[in-house]
């Protein structure tokens, strides 16, 4: 092989190299080194729930369960009944969004009730996450719903329910998306 | 000497502002030469002596670098979430650095659960959800792929957060505007790893997901990690830090910091956003009217003078050198204006090459501080036409809370005595 191929052959590789980020095939000589997985193990990864309730697991739990989980494993960050100190208030606050202080807790300010669950599972308690059981995070949500007067004490939170609850904000935000990612705030 | 017959000493602007052709044309040699009222007196009847680090010789290489001792004090700002350790922020002291590159170790931080140490032999990124092969990848097999690198910045939602209080609050630039950061990013093309894991159509949303224990997560727009998002592995030249994901995170130039998620394990397509904590919660923006901004993310044109600034006092009448930071998430700076007289007027500012798309742009002003009091501000406008907003303005939306997403105008007040003090003007 003449020197002059070589060349010619590591130029082209460069050119390549400069192109793939926009290429429409974009497989143009990348390695293809992703293992497949079966979507069972990807499940087991899976933490997220969608505002539709998919991904919601089996399971169930009231907020007389979830009462008795708050004083073990919450109250010392966020208070009796959830009135925070020293960490968030996640009870409360509706109707002080146009005040100047405003108090933003789960009652008052989030729009999806999935997002409840969603997070208790994956960050919650903030010393041990993903520890409690399923029907664990089930009850500790309907907790949290109840204390904020969103549903009824006795009413059982499962994957049918919770995404029937309807958030007292639900209504309260305005999508910048997709018309301030081009062209920002005007 | 005459000094008047150099346009260069043009007066552009009130209370002192200079051409910039004075920076662009000429050098700092003009400033010496044509400006400054200090007379080359002689003042140090001390001889000039040899100092002792020339007569020995001095230590060996090292393994890896580290500051002068004598810059000790050049250090992040570390602040915390009571009763949570590792949940908060720390501040890069732009005050204290120049040029645009953020020194690794002084990068800022956000963390929601601490900094996971993570064996990257031991770590994996998942792609799954709507795609025809779930697919996961080692760090290792990612180390193979082909790379893009780019400067760019990194801005958290909640810089400058404190300038929206009622009042100023008197601390460093770094302690106001540190939430940012700019560094020279490589990392993998996400387009080439959704092509090979083949999004099924109709889904235009991932979940990415850090491997903190928080499980932080947001959601992406499939449409931006398409474009020119990146699995990023490098920072700097160098592994990312364990602070800044190591041993992969995510990266989305010009997007909020929050987005950029560390740790990355987990990417998941979407029919629509999953609503997580931090996307709905935290990084929303309420307006007066009680109805809150979600899904912002750009972070849009901004620009702040990092010198002089609070701490900085002036030395004396004479000829200064106004610099800051400009930027933009969507796009390049086209321009910056610098104000010294509270925004009566405006001269245009010499802005250092190269300028980049999404990324820190140092711009610099000559300013003949007459000794007198001044308001210093500067002003960005980007490559999109969007010009940097007042704090009046800024606040008319949202009134004097606590707030993501401040992109308004910082003041800097000089008094008569050279100290600065951070004013809302």
């Amino acid at each position: 092989m003449s020197t002059r191929n070589e060349c010619i052959g590591v130029f082209a590789v460069a050119v390549c190299a400069a192109a793939w980020p926009t290429l429409a095939g974009a497989q143009v000589g990348a390695p293809g080194l992703g293992q497949p997985v079966s979507v069972a193990d990807a499940a087991a990864w899976d933490l997220s729930i969608q505002p539709d309730g998919t991904g919601l697991p089996a399971g169930s739990g009231t907020a007389a369960t979830g009462a008795q989980l708050f004083a073990t494993h919450c109250i010392a960050c966020h208070g009796a009944g959830g009135v925070g100190q020293p960490n968030d208030k996640l009870v409360g606050g509706q109707g002080t969004l146009t005040q100047f202080q405003q108090v933003r807790t789960v009652g008052s300010y989030w729009p999806y009730a999935t997002t409840i669950f969603d997070y208790i599972r994956r960050a919650m308690p903030f010393q041990a996450p993903e520890s409690l059981t399923n029907d664990q995070v089930y009850a500790l949500t309907a907790y949290l719903l109840a204390e904020n007067g969103i549903i009824k004490a006795g009413d059982t939170m499962n994957a049918q329910t919770l995404p029937q609850v309807k958030m007292p904000n639900r209504d309260g935000f305005i999508m910048a998306y997709p018309k301030r990612a081009d062209r920002g705030r005007r | 000497m005459t000094k008047t017959t150099n346009p260069a000493h043009e007066v552009v602007a009130g209370n002192g502002l200079l051409h910039r052709r004075l920076f662009l044309t000429q050098g700092a040699a003009v400033v010496g030469g044509g400006l400054s009222l200090l007379a080359a007196q002689p003042v140090d009847a001390e001889p000039l002596a040899v100092p002792p680090w020339m007569k020995a010789p001095g230590t060996h290489m090292s393994a890896y670098g580290s500051p002068s001792k004598y810059e000790a004090a050049t250090q992040r700002f570390v602040g915390g979430t009571p009763n949570v350790v590792g949940s908060g922020v720390s501040f890069t002291p732009h005050h204290k650095l120049h040029g645009t590159i953020t020194p690794n170790s002084l990068h800022f931080e956000r963390h929601h659960s601490g900094v996971p140490d993570i064996d990257p032999a031991a770590h994996k990124l998942l792609i799954h959800g709507a795609v025809r092969r779930s697919l996961t990848f080692t760090v290792d097999s990612l180390l193979r792929y082909p790379t893009v690198t780019r400067i760019q910045f990194l801005e958290c939602a909640g810089n400058s957060g404190g300038n929206l209080s009622p009042m100023p609050p008197q601390a460093p630039c770094g302690m106001i505007h540190g939430l940012m950061s700019c560094s020279e990013w490589t990392g993998v093309p996400l387009a080439l790893l959704l092509e090979e894991a083949g999004v099924e159509k109709g889904n235009e949303w991932v979940l990415a997901e850090g491997a903190d224990a928080a499980a932080m997560s947001r959601s992406v727009p499939l449409k931006k990690l398409m474009d020119d998002a990146m699995i990023a592995l490098y920072q700097n030249g160098e592994r990312l830090r364990p602070e800044n994901g190591y041993p992969m995170r995510l990266f989305l130039p010009g997007y909020e910091g929050n987005m950029n998620v560390k740790w990355l394990r987990r990417l998941k397509v979407v029919n629509a956003p999953t609503m997580t904590r931090d996307e709905t919660s935290h990084y929303t923006d309420v307006l007066l009217n009680g109805k809150a901004l979600i899904l912002t993310y750009p972070m849009e044109v901004k620009s702040v003078i990092t010198s002089p600034s609070t701490g900085l006092a002036l030395k004396g009448a004479g000829v200064y050198e106004v610099t800051g930071l400009a930027w933009s998430g969507l796009g390049k700076i086209r321009r910056v204006e610098v104000s010294a007289d509270g925004g009566k007027t405006w001269g245009q500012a010499a802005l250092n090459e190269p300028v980049l798309s999404k990324s820190f742009t140092r711009f610099r002003m000559a300013w003949h501080w007459s000794g007198g009091p001044a308001t210093l501000m500067s002003r960005a406008i980007d490559e999109t036409g969007a010009v940097q907003p007042t704090r009046a303005s800024f606040i008319v939306e949202r009134g004097e809370r606590q707030n993501y997403h401040n992109n308004s105008i910082q003041a800097w007040a000089v008094a008569a005595s050279g100290e600065v003090s951070n004013v809302y003007a």
